[in-house]
């Protein structure tokens, strides 16, 4: 095979108005043509198929015919990087969000994005989350320069539609009837034990706890979160966090210099 | 170069040494976990797609460390594209390697096939023209990963729809020459063979008679799917998605009464059926096992070990 061969060969794999690559035949003298459609078909097929098998609740909603179409969509644009499939489609929330027959459901991207989310979260290096009493060890006086450790399977997905309510809906196989989808819900990911929890946060706790990942001490996360969200309850909102496994640690700044 | 994952210096290993048993053994799936932990009828060994456990912890690696807690492993590559022109993708080399680290498995396998390119994962086994310079580089590519995993490594037979016009070698040969090269063992997939031989119009049974059946390790046996060619003749897919043909069990019968018993895995990718009925065909594989495998010519240089 000269170098480029499986370039050809690939280019031909991969889009079916290309002719067959050149050298390609069969056994007596026969035609190659549907034996060469069955590698296109398998690629097509499967890839198509690690992408339903990541984004089921995408397929759901829209269901397989307009699943498989935008698949093929996202082939084209951002086609499987690497042999491990379940870390494949990082771009198709995005695609579903400027996809102009979809206008009607943009709660879908944001729905993707929490399916992403989750199978990241599935597969996510294993940590013990922090005890949630583990806050009561340290002395009230230094709460405030408490920082924390996230969790290696938390996700933050903020979602100006009812995201998680369609996420689980659509993955419990239940209808959509009392979903508002434009009620906004932020929702958050974890694995708190084996299995991944997916749950909705209270109006302020997903920027409070972004804020947390990004080693912001407890009290500059709650002051910032406060300014924007003045409504925001730090204790029920911090004990969500804790019970839902978002943390491995928490540490105390070292005391400041007088 | 060792096969199986302890050597004697190994302080305490963290599995059993165990090399896969001559006996049958089924592909993984997720969902048989739980029945299979449950089952207290003996299976053979379990092997597994490494692409799988790629990811960094949570539940794939604890059923799978339960499995192998249990059971001898056999870690099946399905991604490292060993006949890319654009050489082995050295990232994913590591990543199985860390798989193979993790797990110590009985038996790690690859594909003669390649399966990506600059432009992405094609998630299929591509065939390759046979040639010398093919030849070359897929040998180079198969001690690259011996190397790096420190083990020797069984290279599958491929199933295949085209020929190259510019193939200058018999598969088996190719083959053959790639084992000699590398020192690598070969894994034989008897449901490729009847594929290929149906697809490409020889007899099985000559390629068989060609293949160096003395360095197969592993056998793979499989179900597949009928189409048409362009002719309106039978083309097989390779679909691993049904019980194994009756041609290829007779073809299995001749293989295990010349090889003696090998570790034997029945491929059930698609269409997954419940765990028992995957367990009737390694049933059916363990009655042949039984029956011809004592009796074989090379059956021997098992019993010795």
């Amino acid at each position: 095979m000269r170098p480029a061969a499986q370039s050809l060969f690939a280019a031909a794999l991969i889009d079916p108005e290309r002719p067959l690559p050149e050298g390609i035949t069969a056994a007596r003298g026969k035609a190659a043509d549907r034996r060469f459609a069955v590698y296109r078909n398998t690629v097509t097929v499967t890839r198509i198929d690690a992408l339903a098998a990541i984004f089921p609740a995408i397929e759901r909603l829209v269901g397989q015919e307009a699943f498989r179409s935008l698949a093929r969509l996202h082939l084209v644009e951002e086609p499987p990087a690497s042999p491990v499939l379940f870390e494949y489609g990082a771009g198709f929330a995005a695609l579903l969000e400027r996809t102009e027959p979809l206008r009607p459901y943009p709660y879908l991207a944001d729905v993707a994005r929490l399916e992403r989310a989750w199978l990241d979260a599935v597969h996510a290096e294993d940590a013990l989350p922090l005890d949630p009493t583990a806050l009561g060890a340290i002395p009230q006086e230094r709460l405030n320069d408490v920082i924390f450790t996230a969790h290696p399977a938390t996700r933050i997905v903020e979602s100006r539609f009812a995201a998680v309510s369609i996420f689980s809906a659509s993955r419990g196989h239940r209808p959509l009837d009392g979903i508002r989808p434009q009620e906004p819900e932020d929702g958050l990911v974890t694995r708190p034990g084996h299995t991944v929890e997916v749950r909705r946060l209270a109006p302020g706790a997903a920027p409070f706890l972004k804020a947390l990942i990004r080693g912001e001490t407890l009290a500059a996360a709650a002051s910032h979160t406060l300014a924007s969200h003045p409504g925001f309850a730090l204790p029920a909102a911090l004990s969500v966090l804790l019970e839902a496994g978002v943390f491995t640690a928490c540490t105390l700044l070292p005391a400041r210099m007088e | 170069m060792r096969s199986t994952p302890c050597s004697p210096q190994t302080e305490t290993p963290r599995f059993s040494c165990a090399p896969l048993p001559p006996r049958a053994g089924a592909g993984l799936k997720p969902g048989h976990v739980d029945q299979i932990l449950a089952d207290d009828r003996p299976v053979g060994f379990f092997e597994v797609h490494a692409e799988n456990y790629m990811g960094a912890g949570g539940a794939p690696h604890r059923a799978l460390t339960a499995i192998r807690e249990r059971f001898p492993l056999s870690v099946h590559g399905v991604g490292l594209s060993i006949g890319s022109e654009s050489g082995i993708d050295p990232t994913h080399l590591e990543r199985l390697a860390r798989v193979v680290e993790r797990y110590e498995p009985a038996m790690v396998s690859e594909h003669l096939a390649w399966s990506s390119h600059e432009t992405g994962y094609f998630n299929d086994l591509l065939p390759v023209p046979y040639t010398a310079e093919t030849l070359d580089r897929v040998a180079r590519h198969v001690s690259q990963v011996q190397e790096r995993l420190k083990r020797r490594i069984l290279i599958e037979n491929p199933s295949t729809y085209v020929l190259f016009e510019n193939s200058t070698m018999a598969e088996t040969d190719f083959i053959r020459e790639i084992a000699a090269r590398s020192g690598c063992g070969l894994l034989l997939d008897i449901n490729n063979v009847f594929v290929s031989a149906t697809n490409h119009s020889f007899q099985p049974l000559q390629y068989l008679r060609r293949f160096p059946l003395e360095l197969v390790e592993e056998i793979h046996l499989a179900g597949h799917a009928e189409d048409l060619d362009d002719e309106g003749e039978p083309l097989l897919i390779d679909a691993h998605d049904r019980p194994v043909a009756e041609a290829v069990w007779k073809l299995f019968e001749i293989v295990i009464s010349q090889t003696g018993p090998l570790p034997t895995l029945i491929e059930w990718n698609n269409d997954v059926p419940d765990w028992p009925v995957l367990r009737r065909e390694l049933s059916l594989a363990d009655a042949i096992l039984d029956r011809l495998g004592p009796a074989s010519l090379l059956g021997s240089r098992h019993a010795a070990e």
